[in-house]
């Protein structure tokens, strides 16, 4: 192959991460074993990037603007006008006056949605057909709802109780343990179903046993904006007074607190990379933040109930009868506006999400449920192992299957998603041990040896002088390598110190201390 | 192949759009006979948390391998006596010799776990087997101070389902002077060695040994030719000593002496300059041929002599048996064992083979059975299917990739050992411990240099002799 066409394979994108230098490692035979493996990520990063590059089938979409054009004025009756007539039957609007604002979701190969209209309307869809699958009416106030692993199942937050349905509409569950869910959240690999109440409290209920994995009270009273992290499954809750709270459910403690906005958080949401989070505030703030410094990126003025990231990183935000649509062009997030789109003035936009691996936005709003076509949205090629939007029934059985038995455990969740497969570095001989950590251990071992039970010797042999010197014995035999390690660190703590002492005078005050 | 289609790209008033767009019949079948279509895209951001489904995956599959190991297969019963040697016939693999201390010599059929022939002749112990390389001879040598040379039956008679136990006379019976401990064919040639006062190369036709070599006067206990290099061999003898013999020259080349008496040698068959030795101080060592001064890799894990030893044809493991009653399978340059087999009733283990497709392993013990384990305790015999070969290679380097995490680590690691060998074991690490902390304490109180560490890999050598 060419060298031009080698330069074009984007290679780092499949590396992972940066190519340490083995030279550190002192044993041989691991060295050897690691550059053998080396070796083999980056032919097989070489062979992925290849596949990007030639055998992906289809290519994404676009929207090009010429001179003086800009393409946030460009209607959605032009685009719906110059699409195929597939593409142009994705735009549509369902005019349901009297059930209430819409809330939606999407299936997460975007084949089926799932609408809940606040006075108890919930139907599901077959949006690749554009069949109407199953419309019930539950007759109480639905404020979320969601998919659960797959299209058969789905879980609705009613006024008192949440309840899980079967495709057919036949309830399944009712689940008593979160009184007045407000929103619910699946996290995909962990089978969890997450719900936040009236009352702050947030619960983690497993759906394949139906165990409560974590039943968090976040103390900061009514808390309706949820979201879930996509890269490392990590819940962000926005609460009244403009802090995001960030939870997993094995720590009755947030494991992070951010003030994020000056007024209580009106909406927010995750880009796929895991490490862009925007948030919306009364406070008429749009902000951008990037969760590996946890500083604000971008900040926009504008109102926004609703934000959704698409999988092409594209951020639409929604108020009023407006719905705003960003992009960054380059990669570094620097957001700009891409499309808008209004309504019917008065109508009252509930929810926005975009539709996995189409190019199609589907909002919920007062009167109804509509789609709009965003070119550049969406995934072009999908991966039949992760999300098939073709998905037959066989497939969708197995897959079921596979997801069970790849299925993680809650533990697992946890900010950093890189520290899995390594080794805690802390051992005994390393200097980082705090001084706490020593003087317990040294207590451990002491009460140990003091609790040890000798036997009862005979002839004269267990003495009480000799049975007190032995206890004495053992008790010193106990303490000395705690001392001879303190001994060590003393003599090299004076190495240092006469190192040190070698800096000229003006400089001394400088000297680390140790 | 045709583009897919995508919706026609107009250019109205400087605008161009394009939408994604997809027909059913590019990603669904035409016909229920095709096979499903499958998309595949490599791209991280759509595989999220890649890293912890592996790590559940390894635990999964670390767990199935220990419900799927069951290494045990069959016993092959009918010696009436301890069993003291076996041999493999390279052209026929699915069939064994074995020599009994009655001087019962049977070949076996491995399949069906049974007696095809008997070769009845030896007056006492039977102490060596070897067969020719073309697969026609097998010979044998024993405490009666006789080399006998038996005709291997053809492959035919052992398909027989109704083989009988027919006994068959020997081709040749050669007498010497004094009792024969082993017997090696060489690879490529028609000279075979016996030893035992002094090592002597015999021809098939000739009833006199055709040289004999002798280096000190004790007893010479085992002997393994090169497979590379037909002139080559090794020798151990009962004053601790391996010796190297090569036949070109009238004199023996190398000699090491140890510190305890080597019971056995394998040559590895992939890397012939290497040859590991089976040794009573409960250690294998693998020495290079080239650089005697030191062995390569010491394999410390049994917790009594080892009393044979022998390679994989793939050369990445070999296989030994011990006067503890286990079997231990060990890779080439790894200092532990990889997987340990025992029995109740499986008594001191006198003979080991690895068999010649590397999925098996036989042992020869002293109840007078010789026992028929897989080589990997959860692999699934027989012919798999190429997704279920392609899901096994997975799982097995998914668990590679996470072995050294504790919590996979521990399944993967766990043996139930037998209480008096684990006892034994612990008993032995205490003392090792013991050993190196007065060592440690020693050097440390000395001045620096004084105390001179000499690696495990030099200190059981005494000397080395040209």
């Amino acid at each position: 192959m060419a060298l031009s066409d080698e330069e074009d394979l984007d290679i780092k994108k499949y590396l992972r991460g940066e190519n340490k230098g083995l030279k550190a490692v002192k044993d041989k035979k691991l060295r050897g074993q690691l550059t053998v493996r080396e070796e083999l990520y980056s032919q097989s990063a070489k062979a992925a990037a290849k596949v990007e590059k030639w055998l992906l089938p289809s290519e994404g979409g676009y929207l090009e603007t010429e001179g003086l054009e800009k393409s946030w004025r460009i209607k959605q009756e032009n685009i719906v006008h110059e699409v195929d007539i597939l593409s142009s039957r994705k735009a549509f609007d369902i005019v349901l006056p009297d059930l209430g604002p819409y809330v939606l979701d999407y299936t997460s190969n975007g084949h089926y949605m799932l609408v809940g209209g606040r006075r108890g309307h919930l139907a599901m869809m077959d949006v690749m057909s554009m069949n109407l699958i199953k419309e019930f009416q539950v007759r109480e106030t639905i404020r979320d709802v969601k998919f659960l692993h797959n299209d058969q199942f789905f879980a609705a937050a009613q006024k008192k109780y949440s309840y899980i349905y079967n495709k057919v509409g036949t309830e399944i569950h009712c689940l008593k343990e979160n009184l007045f869910p407000l929103s619910l959240q699946f996290l995909q690999n962990y089978f969890l179903l997450v719900s936040i109440n009236k009352y702050g409290q947030l619960l983690y209920q497993d759906t394949t046993t139906g165990e409560i994995v974590g039943h968090h009270r976040t103390g900061l009273g009514r808390c309706d904006v949820m979201n879930a992290n996509p890269f490392n499954s990590v819940i962000a809750l926005g609460h009244n007074s403009g802090k995001v709270t960030l939870w997993k459910p094995t720590s009755a403690n947030p494991l992070v607190k951010m003030l994020c906005h000056h007024g209580p958080i009106a909406a927010l949401a995750f880009h796929n990379n895991g490490h862009l989070m925007a948030t919306a505030g009364m406070d008429h703030k749009i902000k951008l933040w990037d969760l590996r410094k946890f500083e604000a990126v971008h900040t926009f003025k504008g109102h926004a109930k609703t934000l959704d990231f698409s999988q092409r990183g594209l951020l639409a935000m929604a108020s009023g009868s407006l719905i705003k649509i960003w992009r960054d062009d380059s990669g570094n997030s620097d957001y700009q506006l891409y499309m808008s789109h209004r309504m019917l003035k008065g109508y009252q936009v509930g929810e926005v999400r975009f539709r996995p691996y189409e190019d199609v936005l589907g909002f919920g709003h007062s009167t109804g449920i509509s789609s709009i076509l965003v070119p550049g949205s969406g995934e072009p090629n999908f991966d039949t192992f992760v999300a098939n939007p073709f998905e037959t029934s066989k497939q969708r059985r197995e897959k079921e299957v596979h997801a069970l038995l790849d299925k993680l455990q809650p533990e697992m969740i946890m900010m950093d998603q890189t520290k899995i497969g390594g080794l805690k570095s802390g051992s005994r001989a390393e200097e980082g041990k705090s001084k706490e950590g020593r003087e317990a251990e040294m207590d451990a071992a002491l009460a140990a040896a003091k609790g040890e039970k000798r036997k009862k010797k005979t002839k004269g042999r267990s003495k009480p002088s000799k049975i007190e010197k032995k206890k004495k014995e053992t008790v010193i035999k106990a303490k000395r390598p705690f001392i001879e390690e303190r001994v060590k660190e003393e003599e090299k703590r004076k190495k240092q110190k006469v190192s040190e002492m070698q800096l000229p005078l003006a400089l001394q005050r400088f000297a680390r201390s140790s | 192949m045709k583009p897919p289609s995508h919706s026609k790209i107009k250019i109205v008033d400087g605008m161009k759009v394009k939408v994604i767009s997809r027909s059913a019949e590019e990603f669904t079948r035409e016909r229920s006979q095709d096979l499903q279509r499958v998309f595949r895209n490599f791209d991280p951001k759509l595989h999220a948390q890649e890293k912890a489904v592996e790590y559940a995956r390894a635990l999964n599959a670390a767990k199935l391998e220990k419900i799927f190991a069951k290494p045990f297969l069959g016993a092959m019963d009918g010696h009436v006596d301890a069993i003291s040697c076996m041999a493999k016939n390279p052209n026929y693999l699915k069939g064994i010799f074995s020599g009994s201390m009655d001087g019962d010599i049977r070949l076996w059929d491995i399949s069906s776990r049974s007696t095809v022939q008997q070769f009845v002749g030896h007056k006492g112990a039977v102490r060596g087997l070897a067969a020719s390389t073309d697969g026609s001879i097998l010979v044998s040598c024993g405490n009666d101070c006789t080399v006998r040379l038996w005709s291997i039956p053809g492959p035919k008679i052992a398909d027989l389902d109704d083989a009988s136990e027919n006994a068959s006379n020997p081709l040749a019976v050669y007498v010497s002077k004094n009792a024969f401990r082993a017997v090696d064919h060489q690879w490529d040639g028609n000279l075979f060695a016996t030893v035992g006062a002094q090592v002597d190369i015999w021809d098939h036709s000739r009833s006199e040994p055709v040289t004999s070599f002798a280096w000190g006067s004790d007893t010479v206990v085992s002997v393994r030719f090169n497979p590379a290099h037909k002139d080559i061999l090794a020798t151990s003898a009962s004053d601790r000593s391996i010796t190297l013999y090569d036949l070109r020259m009238a004199l023996p080349s190398k000699k090491i002496v140890m510190q305890t008496r080597t019971n056995a040698i394998a040559w590895n068959p992939r890397e012939p300059m290497n040859f590991s030795l089976a040794n009573e101080d409960c250690n294998c060592y693998s020495y290079d041929m080239r650089n005697m001064e030191q062995a390569k890799c010491v394999h410390r894990d049994h917790v009594s002599a080892v009393m044979d030893i022998d390679y994989s044809p793939t050369g990445r493991e070999f296989v030994t048996g011990s006067y503890d009653r286990t079997v231990r399978i060990f890779q080439y340059n790894a200092g532990h064992s990889r997987e340990i087999y025992h029995t109740k009733r499986m008594q001191r283990v006198f003979c080991v083979k690895f068999s010649c497709d590397a999925s098996y392993v036989i042992s020869g013990s002293d109840d007078t059975n010789l026992r028929l384990w897989k080589a990997k305790a959860s692999e699934q015999l027989g012919v798999l299917l190429p997704r279920e070969r392609k899901k096994q290679e997975y799982l097995d380097a998914v668990k590679e990739r996470f072995k050294h995490l504790p919590e996979v680590k521990r399944i993967v690691r766990h043996r139930h050992l037998p209480k008096p060998i684990y006892k034994a074991a612990s008993l032995r690490r205490t003392m090792a411990d013991a050993e190196k902390k007065k060592e440690e304490r020693k050097r440390a109180h000395s001045a620096p240099g004084t105390v001179v560490t000499v690696p495990l890999r030099k200190r059981r050598i005494v000397s080395e002799i040209e």
